[in-house]
């Protein structure tokens, strides 16, 4: 079989990206990444044709055919390499993955968001609760899992985990500790940390947490 | 045979989210118990069965809850297969397409503007309807369906908001068939499968709930 043309369109930064990382080498494709350079403000030709209705990072190119949208990506990297599936096996089990994989799209970044971008002491305390009852319902749901997929690190745990990159910032800016909190959710990020395949495709924290000073300087936040 | 009451589905008349799962259920001629909610009175299995977000429809099988009107989709092309195609394509990038659809409708279809604004505001709420329609209908192209020749996944995301044009229509003064016409040939052609003329309500009806929805908003 001839070897597949493979190519990400990414930012450093973007935790969207990273997630796709990891599952391209959860899977073993050899990847070619295209980095958009411009952090504020133009997108490069190759980006806006590859997904001109968003014109947003991640866009994965396979044989120059763009899919786009993070969990869109990682659903199609599962379904076209197979091996060592992502995803459970019956429907209900996919479903439950769906579920906390749309609950993480939908909540985890813009609330980690509101807490970086809050400026007074009470808009930090609001934006911190609304982050720690997030973490509560994930940290349920793991539950005593070794993993959000059951004994194998999997889908759900793939779209979190390039999340927690950015979590060091939002335990600065909104003054506590994921480990303090949710001890079982810490545990399970320095577990998922001990794989090959994400401690080399996420950002380091530290240079993430940098960026978010920055950004919050240029916001006129600090 | 499985008795009808292992498949359970919770909803309320006017969501078109819930209309997406009647759609799907209807397509692999699935039987199940139909249980109206009042999403202003929740009912304690609503809230047993989708504790996180507490919303409708929640599709019950074998005891089991299944949450959000996509997944849910997802869930019943999966489960009952029958000799027409599936509902999403077997052909990994197609299927990446159809999702991709089906998540642009979440997240881009919102024309209750229109009736809850006025004056400028609501010209605005009536541009971007038109345009984001005309994106959709750039995706058709010359295909009878978004994706292709068959019905599926991503149309089922889409066709329940066409009884909600009715409303918009006669509120925001418009004639989406003269804007979008490519799109309304869409619309009907969907309406034609039994499907879908079964699940969606009459747009008269929803547009007297809407007048009440405008009521309670002091419109």
């Amino acid at each position: 079989m001839g070897k597949d043309d493979v190519k990400l369109l990414s930012m450093w930064a973007s935790p969207f990206c990273m997630r796709v990382k990891v599952a391209l080498a959860e899977k073993d494709v050899a990847y070619e990444e295209i980095l958009e350079s411009d952090l504020m403000g133009a997108k490069t030709e190759l980006l806006i044709k590859s997904n001109p209705v968003h014109k947003q990072v991640p866009v994965l190119l396979h044989d120059d055919k763009p899919v786009v949208e993070s969990t869109n990506i990682l659903t199609y990297i599962d379904e076209v390499w197979p091996a060592k599936p992502l995803l459970p096996a019956c429907a209900y089990g996919k479903s439950r993955a769906r579920f906390w994989a749309d609950y993480i799209d939908r909540k985890v970044f813009p609330a980690g968001r509101n807490v970086w971008t809050a400026k007074e002491d009470d808009q930090v305390e609001s934006a911190r609760k609304e982050f720690l009852d997030i973490l509560m319902y994930l940290d349920g749901t793991l539950g005593e899992q070794d993993y959000f997929n059951g004994d194998t690190f999997g889908f759900v745990d793939i779209l979190l985990i390039g999340l927690t990159s950015w979590f060091p910032a939002f335990e600065k800016y909104g003054g506590f500790k994921v480990e303090d909190e949710y001890p079982k959710l810490a545990a399970w990020i320095t577990r998922s940390y001990a794989r090959e395949t994400v401690s080399e495709s996420l950002t380091s924290p530290e240079k993430i947490t940098n960026f978010v000073g920055m950004m919050r300087q240029m916001y006129g936040i600090e | 045979m499985a008795s009808s009451n292992d498949v359970v589905l919770l909803n309320f008349w006017a969501s078109p989210f819930g209309e997406r799962v009647e759609i799907a259920l209807a397509e692999k001629g699935v039987h199940y118990d139909y249980k109206e909610e009042d999403w202003a009175d929740k009912s304690s299995l609503l809230l047993q069965m989708n504790p996180v977000h507490k919303k409708l429809p929640v599709l019950i099988h074998h005891g089991k809850p299944i949450c959000e009107s996509n997944i849910i989709v997802q869930y019943i092309d999966e489960t009952w297969q029958t000799e027409d195609p599936p509902l999403l394509p077997s052909d990994p990038y197609l299927k990446a397409q159809a999702r991709f659809w089906a998540d642009f409708v979440d997240n881009k279809v919102n024309f209750s503007a229109i009736w809850r604004t006025k004056g400028e505001e609501q010209e605005r709420a009536k541009k971007e309807f038109i345009d984001l329609l005309k994106v959709l209908e750039e995706q058709l192209g010359e295909k009878p369906y978004l994706i292709g020749e068959s019905f599926g996944y991503a149309d089922i995301a889409l066709i329940p908001f066409s009884c909600w044009f009715y409303a918009v229509e006669i509120i925001g003064k418009m004639n989406i068939e003269k804007e979008c016409p490519k799109f309304i040939e869409w619309v009907k052609r969907c309406m034609e499968r039994e499907s879908v003329s079964k699940s969606l309500p009459d747009p008269h009806k929803i547009y007297e709930y809407v007048l009440e929805l405008m009521k309670k908003l002091g419109n």
